[in-house]
């Protein structure tokens, strides 16, 4: 691939891109969160198409129109969310869309002898081509998803976070069979930003920030350090505002929590006028744990203790103990998009808007115009749909939410993913001054807790930053003793001793 | 407030009085339509045929007001139809208690008629309980439940009824509770509606009023629009959801009683089949969102009277069965189609 762009309205998502990957060896894609991995590779797969670069496939030109035809061309594409029909067959889904047939009729002989060549091939002889596929594991479903690669005799396997929710022994299955690949002459693409995995398994690797191409070599030559640098390799500018501030009392307190499956263990403390930061790769548990926290999913083990309430609570509970969350998600879960700014503003804290309990639309439209103007947030009137706002309007209005009800303690999940450079600086000086608190105005000082896959962000904006690591939470320490490298280091779980 | 800020909100109530409009002139169409094209001998413009469109508007349009909230917390309630016969047998096996020459009637002219309306609308919401109980506890898809509690009521008023129409004593014809229809003398002269009509616009406004200022109603619309949103903001959830099923059965109820009245003070257990799709089509016309979130009371009185015009009239142009039913169907797809439309243009 070369000189690849990509464009989405305005915003380059890919701006000059050279990789070069070679048959029969496995080559690592690393890079932050956003870099533009997964767009590289839905380019590559056929999912989007580039706006200018050339890829040759093979010697030849190669312009998939579809992810079916790249397919067909034997580039072969493993997304982290597996993309199986649960309900149908192990081998329905491994020919599906190119079913062998016999006149206007499906050939089920050829379609079980295609599908347990290809599944023993995988290691995955026990496994019968009838079986539905919602009756296997994670971990058996994702070799079947790599099996309907090898039926059609892809030459290049394109492998997108594939352990992130695998265990330590399929991992290494999984491993063992991306080596057999390599030995059969397959060009193996290994996303991932758990460099430990890149060390055991990869032979070369190419580094992405910011939509391009940053460094390549071998894996063994460069050492992890240098690799780590050009991940993260970026100055922090003004974007932080950071105001002093001293920490006022504890608020809230996590005593070895654990969730339904994560996180594993979480402890922290956090006081009234601190912003804490939570690191960590996507999957390691830190949604989870303020799910979990916030009464979203049950805490199975530990105590949550929010200023003098300890122990579980419902959300709307924790609505009145004085905690708010910005979901991660506002599309699915932190909006109802139909519906007006000021009925999503006012929704969690709807009392005191009308006698008894009635609730006049115009104090709905009152009560949310001081904070669409002080944050700001843009948009024509109150009574506007969410979904009409642009993203980074839209987390403003989910952010908002926790100010129109007055919050002490701001659970903030991803608050800046997938938002405008100008909405994000907003948000952070809102941050910084809702911890800081207004005494003039009586507004105490806030205790914020944010997680973020955004380093610089977090390094720029928290007081204090601790690390989620496959469902284990580190110790909090201040954000002068972090570096992106080092947070980096404890997130892909390597052992650091400097 | 800025100026741009101020003309920005009368743009969208600017939108809202357009889509308002257009529903209106969809119903001032659909009447001229007939009004114009009923040969002149069948009649249909005439007070007694107007008459007969009031007495059946009263029933789907008073239905239709819990259907259009079930529909905006974004589920479905296909057990109305049932339940308004439900709530009919209910009302006629009441009114015939006791011995068979209706002494307790007799007796009782105003007791015993609150009575069976008492005991019509108490049945009819504990059947929505029931609905918004599996809904909510088993985690049942509300098609399903209701379509369930749909055959479920059927089976229950053939029980009651022992299979059979109920012919309570003919003094009972003469209660109040049977002429909730009896018409005006006039249109134009007091009280100008049968009493049943005034009854279902009392309860509109009552109902657009509670979904528009309650907190239960901005809940409603909340869940319907994103449940997720609801239960992260600490809506309670299930509290509103059995609180919207037991309002549909109350309104089948109130519906099933001016049924009972419609049929002139009998109860007959087959009756009613059906409606439950014209009190759906009703509120979608009236721009209700099969999706949650989305709908109006006013919309669905609107729609429920382009839908008993268009069965009314259908009948009036001596159209056959089948063209009515074909019209029918045709006119609740352009209609979803156009809000459909409309929507989209809108992104």
């Amino acid at each position: 691939m070369r000189g690849v762009q990509k464009r989405f309205g305005a915003t380059y998502a890919l701006k000059g891109v050279e990789l070069n990957v070679q048959a029969g060896s496995v080559h690592a894609l690393i890079g932050e969160n956003g870099a533009g991995k997964s767009t590289l590779m839905k380019t590559l797969s056929g999912a989007y198409k580039a706006d200018a670069g050339e890829m040759v496939l093979g010697g030849k030109p190669y312009v998939p129109r579809d992810p079916l035809h790249a397919r067909s061309l034997g580039v072969c594409m493993i997304y982290q969310e597996l993309a199986l029909a649960p309900h149908l067959s192990v081998m329905e889904n491994i020919l599906l869309g190119i079913e062998p047939t016999r006149g206007p009729l499906l050939n089920w002989a050829e379609m079980k002898s295609i599908s347990r060549r290809a599944l023993d091939e995988v290691g995955l002889p026990s496994v019968a081509p009838e079986t539905p596929v919602e009756s296997l594991s994670i971990a058996e479903q994702q070799l079947v998803e790599i099996a309907r690669a090898v039926a059609v005799g892809c030459k290049i396997l394109v492998l997108d976070e594939p352990t992130s929710s695998l265990t330590q022994k399929d991992v290494q299955n999984l491993f063992a069979l991306v080596r057999r690949l390599k030995e059969k002459g397959v060009a193996v693409v290994y996303i991932s930003h758990a460099l430990e995995e890149v060390e055991a398994l990869c032979d070369r690797f190419t580094v992405m920030r910011d939509g391009e191409t940053v460094g390549h070599g071998e894996v063994g030559e460069v050492p992890v350090d240098k690799i780590i640098s050009m991940m993260v390799g970026r100055d922090v500018h003004d974007l932080y505002p950071r105001s002093p501030r001293t920490p006022g009392e504890q608020i809230l307190d996590l005593k070895n929590v654990g969730g339904s499956r994560l996180p594993l263990d979480a402890s922290l403390t956090i006081h009234r006028g601190e912003v804490m930061g939570i690191a960590g790769l996507i999957g390691a548990g830190r949604t989870e744990m303020l799910r979990a926290v916030f009464g979203l999913d049950p805490v199975k083990n530990g105590t949550v203790t929010l200023g003098t309430h300890s122990g579980s609570a419902s959300p709307g509970r924790r609505w009145e103990q004085g905690l708010g969350l910005v979901s991660e998600d506002r599309k699915m879960e932190g909006l109802a998009q139909n519906l007006s700014i000021a009925e999503n503003l006012t929704l969690s804290k709807l009392d005191g808007l009308g006698p008894w309990r009635f609730v006049l639309p115009s104090r709905q439209v009152a009560a949310s115009a001081p904070w669409i103007k002080a944050i700001p947030i843009k948009c024509q009137s109150a009574e506007q749909p969410v979904e009409d706002l642009s993203g980074g309007n839209q987390q403003k209005v989910a952010i908002a939410r926790l100010l129109h009800h007055d919050c002490d303690v701001l659970l903030l999940d991803e608050p800046t993913r997938g938002i405008d450079v100008g909405s994000k600086a907003q948000i952070y000086a809102l941050i910084d001054q809702l911890a800081l608190g207004n005494p003039a105005s009586g507004r105490q000082p806030k205790a914020i807790l944010v997680v973020s896959s955004y380093l610089p962000e977090l390094l720029g904006i928290c007081d204090r930053i601790a690390v989620m690591s496959r469902g284990v939470l580190g110790n909090a320490r201040p954000v002068a003793e972090w570096t992106e490298h080092t947070l980096m280091v404890e997130a892909t779980g390597q052992t650091s001793n400097d | 407030m800025s100026k741009n800020t101020a003309s920005a909100t009368s743009s969208l109530r600017g939108k809202k009085v357009l889509q308002f409009a257009g529903r209106l002139a969809a119903l001032v169409a659909v009447y001229l339509f007939f009004a114009i094209l009923t040969p002149g001998n069948k009649g249909f413009t005439t007070d007694a045929n107007t008459q007969l469109m009031l007495q059946d508007i009263a029933v789907v349009a008073m239905c239709a007001i819990g259907m259009t909230m079930v529909i905006i917390a974004g589920g479905i309630d296909l057990s109305a139809g049932s339940v308004i016969a439900l709530a009919m047998i209910t009302t006629a096996s009441v009114l015939n208690l006791g011995p068979a020459n209706a002494k307790l009637v007799i007796a009782h002219p105003v007791a015993m008629p609150i009575l069976a309306l008492a005991a019509a609308v108490g049945v009819s919401t504990l059947v929505g309980l029931f609905n918004g109980l599996l809904v909510t506890s088993l985690r049942l898809v509300p098609f399903i439940v209701t379509l369930g509690t749909m055959q479920m009521a059927r089976g229950l008023c053939k029980l009651i009824a022992q299979e059979q129409n109920i012919y309570p004593p003919s003094a009972v014809r003469e209660l109040w509770i049977a002429k909730l229809l009896a018409p005006a003398k006039t249109l134009l002269t007091p009280p100008f509606l049968p009493p049943a009509v005034w009854l279902v616009i009392v309860a509109a406004v009552c109902a657009a009023l509670f979904l528009r200022f309650t907190r239960l109603g901005r809940h409603i619309f909340a869940i319907g629009s994103n449940e997720k949103t609801a239960v992260l903001c600490g809506v309670p959830v299930v509290r509103t959801k059995l609180a919207v099923y037991m309002i549909s059965g109350l309104f089948s109820g109130l519906a099933g009683v001016i049924f009972f009245a419609r049929l002139g003070g009998i109860g007959q257990p087959t009756e009613a089949i059906g409606y439950e799709l014209f009190v759906i089509a009703a509120a979608v016309i009236g721009g209700a969102s099969l999706l949650g979130g989305r709908g109006t009371i006013l919309g669905t009185m609107i729609g429920a009277l382009i839908i008993t015009i268009l069965r009314n009239g259908g009948v009036k142009m001596g159209w056959p069965q089948y063209v009515q039913e074909i019209v029918m169907g045709a006119v609740i797809i352009v209609a979803v189609a156009i809000d459909n439309l409309r929507n989209r243009k809108r992104r």
